[in-house]
């Protein structure tokens, strides 16, 4: 076998075991500090999220932002005008069915309809290929800022105050006067009322995406969805609930509708910035009609389980250089993890019981 | 030279130094990738998923050459209780790298995503859409990697313990020096 080897001497021996725990000692660290355990400044999605818990409460299987919505389906049907600038087979001419979600931002599945000037559209294309493509939109043309760490601080700015039970105004303003990105939203924000209705709202895409052609030419666009339904206005008819009933009283007289538009960025327009729009004359794309016809509560309908990540596309939509779209990506992965290891009562995962506002 | 006794077959020792070094990466990729907000979440996720599933199909041919070669044997002299931890830390090997792969696999089905190994490769799901599973399953993941990390670490000490201190021939036959 092998040739017995002349017993070590003391020092050799401390040499070789030194080694050794070196060895695995190097190791260890380095997983560590990848893993972000031994380096604690760095922004993590568990951070992201516990913020939104710290600042709202934690409310047990329910999303940790846009926490209240309720689910829609329906149908994509494609004219087929985005073929040339996307090979995504959902841009094929022909029906797409979609699973979809609207909701209001926030983490508080209770918070009325009236305490947020903004709707979200989510939806997820469930293309023929077995590919999917979902999206997540918010009723406003300008994000208030174009980062993660701004989106983070932003929420930290947004803690309430436990005495008053609101965000500390100064700690708000502090916010503000160091990020001026948020100049364009909070401008919006001033004139925009609460809509009485879902199916009123224009929802935008925000990031940027890329479409990728037949030759692999790239195309930077944005997206919105612009609704047929025109008969919108400002304020409720009452109640803290009324845009689910206003949405399934509509869906009772037929089909909602959405234009999927298109924008084209010319060369140089910013992709990687959401607080900044696109100049008005920029191409814009009419690539079919949403087409959206039931509507069912959340806690039991097909929206419940689906993470809505705006990276989950199929060929011939990509990412673009929008700092904002991993964060998201990475953000809602641990929102879903956290609500879906609750549905399965997990140890550790949080207790319906602990629905509480902090 | 007594190597078709004393060193494990080419292949093995290909696949073993080829896999030690895909499933280290993937052990820095996974618990890189999930501490990050930025960019480096996308890349490093773009090559976990067909990294994964390449070391699971590595795995299954490295199992079939091992059935089939069996290693050269673990010095004689050396005590019961380490020939023990040796052989049982070596098959939790083998389990980890082909469960790890699977799980991922699973627990992306269940959670209702397309399994997606590049812009258009997709596999085909492998469990029922549904969040409990995905729950349980996800944790799994996470809790498989450490085990599987730790174990690597026990492994890479007690490799370099008998190349270092006993000098017995077992790190060489995996190195296929003399
Ligand atoms: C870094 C910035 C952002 C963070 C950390 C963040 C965080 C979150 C989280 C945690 C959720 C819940 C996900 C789930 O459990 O499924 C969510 C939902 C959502 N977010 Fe964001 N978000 C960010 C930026 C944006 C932007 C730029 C948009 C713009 C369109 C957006 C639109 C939405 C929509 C529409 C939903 C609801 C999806 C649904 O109905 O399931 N978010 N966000
Ligand atoms: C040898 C094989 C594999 C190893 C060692 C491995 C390791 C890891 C590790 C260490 C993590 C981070 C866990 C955490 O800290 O929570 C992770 C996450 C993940 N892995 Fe794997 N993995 C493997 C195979 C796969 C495969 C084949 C897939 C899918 C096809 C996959 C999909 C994922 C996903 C989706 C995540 C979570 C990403 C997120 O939540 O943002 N893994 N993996
Ligand atoms: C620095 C890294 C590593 C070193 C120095 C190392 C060294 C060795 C040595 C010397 C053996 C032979 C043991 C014997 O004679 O029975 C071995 C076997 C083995 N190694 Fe590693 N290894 C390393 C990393 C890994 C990694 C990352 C894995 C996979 C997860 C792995 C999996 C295995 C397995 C499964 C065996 C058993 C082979 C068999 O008996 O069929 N090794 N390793």
């Amino acid at each position: 076998m092998y040739d017995p080897v002349p017993p070590d001497s003391p020092a050799r021996r401390i040499g070789a075991w030194a080694l050794i725990a070196a060895a695995v000692g190097v190791a260890a660290v380095a997983f560590g500090y990848v893993g972000g355990w031994l380096a604690p400044q760095r922004l993590t999605p568990d951070k992201l999220i516990d913020q939104f818990q710290d600042n709202a409460g934690t409310f047990a299987g329910y999303r940790r932002n846009h926490a209240k919505g309720v689910c829609v389906t329906g149908y994509f049907d494609s004219n087929g005008r985005a073929q040339a600038y996307s090979t995504a087979q959902v841009f094929a001419p022909g029906r797409t069915p979609v699973v979809g979600r609207f909701a209001i931002p926030g983490s508080n599945p209770y918070a009325p309809d009236s305490s947020v000037p903004i709707r979200s559209m989510a939806l997820r294309f469930a293309l023929a290929n077995g590919q999917q493509w979902r999206t997540g939109m918010n009723s406003m043309p300008v994000f208030p800022v174009a980062t993660p760490q701004a989106f983070f601080a932003q929420l930290q700015a947004q803690r309430p105050d436990p005495a008053t039970g609101k965000p500390d105004p100064t700690k708000l303003a502090a916010f503000f006067a160091a990020h001026p990105e948020t100049a364009a939203f909070r401008a919006w924000a001033k004139t925009a009322k609460p809509s009485a209705s879902f199916a009123t709202e224009s929802y935008w895409s925000l990031n940027a995406f890329v479409f990728v052609d037949a030759s692999g030419k790239r195309q930077p666009v944005r997206w919105r969805m612009t609704p047929e339904a025109t008969d919108g206005d400002a304020g409720s008819t009452g109640g803290a609930d009324y845009l689910a009933a206003d949405l399934a009283e509509r869906l009772t007289q037929g089909p909602l509708r959405w234009h999927l538009q298109v924008t084209l960025a010319n060369p140089g327009d910013p992709t990687n910035d959401a607080t900044k729009t696109w100049p008005d004359d920029r191409r814009t794309i009419d690539a079919g009609t949403l087409v959206l016809e039931r509507t069912e509560p959340q806690d039991s309908g097909p929206c419940r389980d689906i993470n809505y990540d705006p990276l989950i596309l199929p060929a011939g939509i990509a990412a673009s250089d929008d700092p904002l779209l991993p964060a998201r990506s990475a953000a809602y992965a641990d929102s879903y993890l956290r609500r879906t290891s609750e549905e399965a009562h997990l140890p550790g995962s949080a207790a319906p019981s602990a629905e509480t506002k902090r | 030279m007594k190597a078709a006794t004393n060193t494990f077959t080419l292949a093995a020792r290909v696949l073993h130094w080829l896999m030690a070094a895909m499933i280290l990466a993937m052990l820095f990729i996974g618990v890189g990738m999930v501490a990050s907000v930025s960019a480096r979440h996308e890349w490093l996720l773009a090559i976990h998923k067909p990294l994964g599933i390449a070391i699971l199909i590595l795995a299954v041919v490295r199992l079939a050459v091992r059935l089939r070669h069996p290693p050269p044997p673990l010095p004689a002299d050396l005590p019961v209780l380490q020939k023990l931890a040796a052989l049982a830390s070596h098959w939790l090997l083998y389990f980890l790298m082909l469960a790890m792969p699977l799980i991922g696999w699973a627990m992306l089905s269940a959670g209702g995503y397309p399994v997606m190994l590049g812009a258009s490769l997709r596999l085909p799901p492998i469990f029922p859409t549904s969040p409990v599973a995905f729950a349980v399953l996800r944790h799994l993941h996470t809790g498989f990697a450490m085990l599987l990390f730790l174990t690597f670490l026990a492994h890479m000490g007690a490799a370099l313990y008998h190349g270092l201190i006993r000098r017995d021939g077992v790190l060489s036959s995996m190195t296929g020096r003399r």
